[in-house]
């Protein structure tokens, strides 16, 4: 059977009704069993998830102004996320007829589903007059206000649409993004887009936290896919608080932050433990002796990165993070371009990013060693549930 | 060139030889003093100190910001934190000669605080004298460059006051040199800093942007004075308060040689991107200054390093600088730093790179 592209989609779109997280999950290579995480829920995939070895991030500029279309886009989208989360080929898979294009691109055939989750979001632009929605945007939704030392490039800040790939095969989560790019044609287009690697922090209880670039345990204070109240209290969105159409979803703040290593690397161990706060080995709050105690952050030097970022010193505010370094090559005078790509999901930034980068901003003894150089903030809205496609809790309802 | 990278500080090395009380020694008996500080209480454990290092332990246990000072007769300021949160903890360092001094801790920052007379008493415990030796002289130095740095400033002040534009930008980079050579010092100054060398990018929303980098946009981009001179005063006083403050800088051996690290970092992430002087584009004074600040810390911790290898591997680097900048040299300044090209800027920021990694094991080498 042989389809036009514009036929493939259509069948996408059809095919999602039917596809939920109970979809018979499919084979790959020979025998072995696809490691998937549900598409659907509650919730979205990729936030409370065991966090993935790779990132590919994307944001989109909405570039129609037809409400309709948007709406045709994002059903577009979750339907192809449906099947890349289950490892299947999009459309009518690699092959396909001659003359035309395959509809798969092709690169992640056999890489089977690798954990992939796709995590959608909506950024403030999108709730301006073009579709209506300026009256629907939650007020934790407010735009980031500027912060001290920040160093922003627009063009590695802000968008209408965000797409976060988490995989554990960097192949699998690049095809993702490419796919649903490609999905977008005449609809949007990818405004900035970031690779990750390392996961530079954890939400789960088991197994050791990761570090940094700067060679420390990073997100010890994490919260965790298992904490259900805390989650409740300080990650998911709930009915009450003001936009219904986002209860069960999230917030959140990805920053690029671009970490001059070198300078890092050349300062002494008694330094490095004085700006973080915490030991380089072990990765104890100074003063302690082990990486998971309680930390007494009187007992901390007042400027040190933990001291600063700490519940504690916020009104216990508490963010889940699941940010990723990155290499984007080097800057052409000698040094890497590295750094850590920040992805925090929260109930209400205001109550938590907002405060916590206000008083790093200020004080921060690291702050001499980081860059701000990319900013964005997201409506992330609850999980799909079966028939539904994302963003239908706001766009559904004209 | 700038002249002051080739001089090694003679008079400074004569200094040694006085071996005054010393930063660097042991710290004072009787062990650290606990400021508990509150919204209308400032006790301490004990107000009978020896002379020496002394350590205060502030802890903020009210509900306000609240900032702690040590004053000396006529509230002249022997160290201070500003900005200790509630919670917060902060130990405060600081060499205390003999005498009495007055505590203040100052809930929400305003006013003369609630204050406590402490006497400090007895002879500061003796240091090893090299180490002794080599902090006063770097002390000497500091103090020398602050010195030259007060009429700088007041010169510039007054061209800016006089609605002079060109005069005011011919006097700008000159008069931000000793600043820039002394700069870890003046940092450690927690709340100096911000007020006179903060960059526009730096400023929180609603802070009140003061200092040379306000009037360098001014000169620069406006091209006008008008409303400076309160920020020419401010500055001016400022500067002063620096000159004022030297004597008392918490100085150490490792601290010296920190600060000769950090004067290379500000070289790396701020001028050789060119965003230290982003209107005016005389980053490459700043660059000279920042060297010649690093190699001065270099000489006065020569005696104390036995690493040979390492100080020839400086000297060396440190000569590679000197000879990059070389090209740049325009009489007693440099060209500015949009004319130094893509390739131009590569190879400065190489030797900078070159002499920042053995530098950062000055002082280690120094204090082992």
């Amino acid at each position: 059977m042989t389809l036009s592209r514009r036929a493939m989609l259509g069948l996408v779109g059809a095919g999602a009704v039917g596809l939920g997280a109970g979809s018979a999950l499919p084979l790959a290579m020979g025998s072995e069993p696809v490691d998937v995480v549900p598409f659907a829920g509650e919730h979205q995939a990729g936030i409370t998830t065991a966090v993935q070895g790779h990132l590919h991030f994307a944001s989109f500029d909405v570039t129609t102004t037809d409400r309709a279309d948007l709406v045709r886009l994002l059903q577009r989208w979750t339907a192809a996320a449906e099947r890349l989360t289950t490892g299947r080929e999009v459309g009518n898979g690699a092959g396909g007829e001659p003359l035309a294009p395959p509809d798969d691109t092709g690169e992640a055939v056999g890489h089977g589903a690798a954990r992939l989750t796709l995590t959608f979001g909506l950024g403030p632009s999108l709730f301006d007059e073009r579709f209506g929605l300026a009256e629907r945007r939650p007020a934790a939704l407010a735009d980031l206000p500027a912060f001290a030392r920040d160093v922003l490039e627009p063009a590695r800040c802000g968008g209408d649409l965000a797409v976060q790939a988490c995989a554990d095969d960097p192949q699998v989560a690049v095809h993702a993004v490419r796919t649903l790019s490609r999905l977008a044609a005449g609809a949007a287009a990818v405004r900035w887009a970031q690779l990750g690697f390392g996961r530079a922090s954890t939400t789960s209880t088991s197994g050791p936290t990761p570090r940094n670039l700067f060679g420390f345990k990073d997100g010890t204070a994490n919260l965790t896919a298992d904490d259900d109240e805390g989650l409740r209290e300080h990650l998911w969105a709930q009915a009450g608080d003001g936009a219904d159409w986002m209860a069960g979803g999230s917030y959140l703040v990805a920053r690029r932050i671009g970490m001059t290593v070198e300078t890092w690397d050349r300062s002494s161990l008694q330094e490095q433990e004085r700006v973080t706060g915490r030991t380089k080995a072990e990765g104890a709050p100074l003063g302690g002796s082990r990486e998971h105690d309680e930390v007494d952050v009187a007992a901390l030097p007042a400027d040190s990165h933990v001291a600063l970022a700490h519940p504690s010193a916020h009104g216990g505010a508490r963010m889940l993070r699941r940010g990723y370094s990155y290499v984007d090559g080097a800057d052409g005078l000698g040094h890497l371009d590295a750094g850590l790509f920040f992805l925090a999901y929260q109930r209400d930034p205001r109550r938590a990013f907002v405060p916590v980068q206000t008083a790093l901003a200020r004080s921060d003894a690291m702050g001499d060693y980081l860059r701000h150089t990319g900013s964005s903030l997201w409506a992330v809205p609850p999980g799909v549930r079966p028939g539904g496609w994302w963003g239908d809790t706001l766009l559904g309802h004209a | 060139m700038h002249p002051r990278l080739l001089v090694l500080p003679a008079a400074l090395l004569a200094l040694t030889a006085c071996g005054a009380a010393a930063d660097a020694g042991p710290a004072a008996a009787g062990g650290p003093v606990t400021v508990r500080a509150t919204d209308d209480a400032c006790e301490l454990d004990r107000t009978d100190l020896s002379a020496g290092r002394n350590v205060f332990e502030i802890t903020n246990d009210g509900s306000q910001v609240t900032e702690v000072y040590v004053y000396a007769d006529g509230d002249r300021i022997v160290t201070e934190k500003e900005n200790i949160g509630p919670g917060i903890s902060y130990e405060l360092t600081t060499q205390i000669p003999e005498g009495d001094y007055v505590i203040a801790c100052k809930p929400g920052m305003v006013g003369d605080g609630i204050r406590t007379p402490i006497s400090v008493t007895g002879e500061a415990a003796a240091a090893d004298p090299e180490e002794a030796q080599a902090v006063e002289a770097y002390r000497a130095y500091v103090q020398g460059e602050a010195d030259e740095l007060v009429p700088l400033v007041q010169e510039f002040a007054a061209a800016v006051k006089a609605g002079d534009v060109a005069q005011a930008q011919a006097l700008y980079a000159p008069s931000r040199r000793p600043w820039e050579a002394i700069e870890p010092v003046a940092e450690s100054f927690g709340d100096l800093d911000p007020k006179v060398d903060l960059r526009e990018a730096d400023l929180e929303p609603g802070q009140e942007w003061t200092g040379w980098h306000r009037i360098e946009k001014a000169l620069w981009v406006d091209g006008s004075t008008t409303g400076l001179a309160p920020v020419a005063d401010q500055l001016v006083a400022d500067i002063e308060d620096l000159r004022g403050r030297v004597q008392n800088a918490d100085l150490s051996v490792a601290s010296i040689g920190n600060g000769a690290k950090e004067l290379l970092d500000e070289v790396a992430t701020g001028k050789i991107t060119g965003e230290e002087e982003a209107f005016s584009h005389t980053d490459l004074v700043d660059f000279a200054a920042n060297v010649d600040g690093a190699r001065t810390a270099l000489d006065v911790l020569r005696p104390l390093v036995e690493d040979t290898a390492l100080l020839a591997e400086l000297d060396g680097a440190f000569d590679d600088v000197v000879a990059a900048l070389q090209p740049y040299a325009r009489g007693d300044g440099f060209v500015t730093y949009d004319t130094v090209d893509e390739a131009g800027r590569r190879e400065l920021a190489r030797v900078v790179d070159a002499l920042g990694e053995p530098l950062s094991r000055l002082s280690a080498a120094a204090t082992t």
